[in-house]
């Protein structure tokens, strides 16, 4: 495990100024998956610790820890122990792999406050869970993709056949589907998180196939660097990649964690923090559109009325929708449950592409 | 035109590969086994980033890359051959270090677009139909990778310092009994291989994607140095090994994308398969490959005077 272990300043102030000096009043770690500097999902999580710590009154108030690259596994509930052990008062653990390792940490250390992101498991009171509807921009993305794209065909960049990943790329089709019945989308694997190189080889590949809008759920920016290179249009992922493509980016979720660290470590501190499991998502800002850029005025009216359409309550998964063998799923009207969702291992009609299982 | 498309991809995704591999072939043949590739890569990745970046000069990022790729393997080569620590730890920790470093000094480049190494121009050629961007349209790099496994490939078989090295590298105390300087040679190989490596970072980071960021090497160090011993050292079965392993990648996509409905797990192992499958038989005369082992390998090397 690599340890670029940083305790801020905080403890080391109140040592120097002896009894002078107010402790902290809360010490909140967070372990990560991946380096904070990914530019994704673990640089995400990143931010809002910061942001949390800053709207709390920073360090003087809020001490922050955190561990990044830490493998899912056996290392995880090692290191998790470890913060535990060294007085934080709030862990979060920030990826679907390390469910087990939290609540089996939680059990030993009732007096902590636990929260993992994206899991489903809360074993002891003092765990809680949290996710983000990131399907909700996958649907105002496959809306723009559908308006933009002359050849009615888009390629999806997609990580591992897990809920997640299918959730978003039948979100977006059903999106692009309210715009034009026949659009297409390619679905090409990368196996991979995380691989720049192999994220360009594979938006190369879809380009030279036809598809003139690329979109992914990997971390990295290199896809969206190479649309740029080549003249198309992409979605960014997980952060605003508006710099590595001015002409190219349409616009790109970014996860805003920041509200959520903020008020889950406001309640530590003012000692009515609770068990919940939300799961929340543009209504609430835990989903944020990047600006609509590089697209005419009446594409970009089209992408706002949807988003205020899904703040006002509406779930891109409401019926009618067909699997994509031709048989029915949701009849009209009827919401797919959340239980549904997040367990979702099959296609809707209209996806190019056989899902892996 | 789209097959043009296609196999400039797998240039694209050959290209670092290559140049690891021919680099680590070298160290190899010297008797020394270096597991850093995979850390001297990415400081070459971070540091051709970072000087392009500040000085606007993409070759200027090149040329560092390849600069602090020997000075890190110099690292290596001062403890494993002159301290005679054991190699094999000894190169782990150096990509384990690599990583880190590398992590730590580009957190202020993470989300700069970078500055891209561009592709060469000749009027006529390069608007060639069919091969005119393959042959004369790719980036510098790409030519320097295949001149320098021609060229590797010369020296060790056809030079004199070529079978000198060699020689060290099968048997080092008959070589240090000749009078051979056994430590001076591997210390040169050693630095070669991370100038090598440094120099397929920089292609990462300047042309493949421009871009930093950590960990952005994902493992190709590794796929070289497996490409190495499965192409039995031989310098123009480590270009076949990687073109073939580029292909089969870029294939595989294509496969995806077209929807023929193979599981993408497969496929996405499939390079690795298809690689070893066809490099072992090539390699499956087992006297040729024996010659063709380094039989110092790995081995430390104490003159005793």
């Amino acid at each position: 495990m690599k340890t670029r272990f940083l305790t801020l300043a905080a403890t080391a102030a109140a040592i120097a100024f002896g009894t002078m000096a107010a402790e902290a009043k809360v010490k909140a770690c967070f372990i990560y998956v991946g380096p904070i500097g990914d530019f994704g999902w673990s640089y995400q999580h990143h931010q809002g610790a910061l942001e949390a710590q800053k709207a709390l009154g920073g360090e003087e108030q809020v001490e922050l820890a955190y561990l990044e690259s830490v493998p899912e596994g056996a290392d995880a509930e090692r290191a998790i122990e470890r913060f535990a052990r060294s007085g934080c008062n709030i862990i979060f653990t920030t990826s679907f792999g390390f469910m087990d390792a939290t609540n089996a940490v939680a059990k030993k250390f009732p007096d902590v406050k636990f929260e993992h992101a994206t899991g489903f498991k809360r074993e002891s009171p003092n765990v809680s869970t949290y996710n983000s509807k990131f399907h909700e921009g996958r649907y105002v993305q496959g809306i723009i993709a559908a308006k933009m794209s002359k050849a009615g065909v888009a390629g999806y960049i997609a990580s591992f056949p897990i809920p997640e990943v299918v959730m978003g790329i039948n979100s977006f089709v059903l999106g692009a589907q309210t715009v034009n019945p026949d659009f297409k989308v390619k679905v090409v694997w990368a196996n991979t998180w995380f691989d720049p190189g192999k994220e360009a080889d594979a938006a190369k590949a879809l380009i030279d196939q036809g598809v003139d809008i690329i979109t992914q759920h990997t971390d990295s920016t290199a896809p969206m660097q190479v649309a740029h290179e080549r003249g198309i249009k992409a979605f960014g992922q997980a952060s605003d990649m508006i710099k590595f493509g001015p002409e190219t980016q349409l616009t790109s979720i970014v996860d805003d964690w920041g509200p959520y660290y903020t008020k889950r470590i406001k309640a530590v501190i003012d000692g009515n923090w609770e068990q919940i499991d939300i799961w929340e998502g543009m209504k609430e800002g835990h989903v944020v559109m990047a600006p609509y850029a590089n697209m005419p005025d009446d594409v970009k009216a089209a992408a706002e009325a949807a988003e205020a359409k899904i703040k006002g309550g509406f779930e891109p998964f409401t019926g009618p929708i067909k699997k994509q063998d031709g048989s029915e799923w949701l009849k009209d009207g009827e919401v797919a449950e959340n239980g549904v969702l997040l367990g979702l291992n099959f296609y809707v009609a209209g996806v190019d592409d056989k899902l892996p299982q | 035109m789209m097959a043009e498309m296609i196999l400039l991809t797998i240039a694209t995704a050959a290209t670092p590969l290559l140049l690891a591999a021919i680099g680590e072939l070298v160290v190899e043949r010297s008797g020394v086994l270096n597991l850093g590739v995979e850390g001297m890569m990415i400081m070459g990745a971070v540091t051709g980033f970072g000087v392009a970046l500040t000085t606007g000069s993409p070759w200027l990022g090149v040329f560092a890359a390849i600069i602090v790729g020997a000075l890190f393997s110099l690292l290596f080569g001062f403890l494993t051959l002159t301290l005679v620590t054991n190699q094999v730890a000894t190169g782990l920790a150096l990509t384990l270090l690599g990583l880190g470093l590398s992590g730590m000094i580009g957190e202020a480049f993470v989300g700069q677009p970078g500055v891209k190494l561009t592709a060469i121009y000749i009027p006529g050629l390069t608007d060639l139909p069919f091969v005119g961007k393959l042959f004369f349209g790719q980036d510098p790099i790409f030519y320097i990778s295949i001149l320098l496994t021609v060229g590797v490939a010369w020296f060790l078989f056809r030079t004199r310092a070529g079978l000198t090295l060699r020689s060290v590298g099968d048997n080092h105390a008959s070589a240090h009994a000749l009078g051979i300087n056994v430590i001076g040679i591997r210390y040169l190989a050693v630095m070669f291989g991370g100038a090598c490596a440094g120099l397929a970072g920089a292609f990462l980071s300047l042309v493949y994607t421009t871009q930093w960021i950590e960990n952005m090497t994902a493992g190709r160090g590794w796929i070289a140095l497996a490409l190495v011993v499965f192409a039995s050292w031989r310098p123009l079965r480590v270009l076949a090994g990687a073109y073939l392993f580029g292909a089969v990648s870029i294939g595989q996509l294509h496969a995806q994308a077209l929807g023929i409905g193979i599981p993408s797990q497969l496929l996405s192992a499939l390079p690795y398969l298809a690689t070893i499958l066809v490099l072992v038989l090539i390699s499956r005369n087992r006297r040729l490959t024996m010659i063709n082992t380094p039989a110092s390998l790995g081995r430390p090397f104490v003159p005793d005077r």
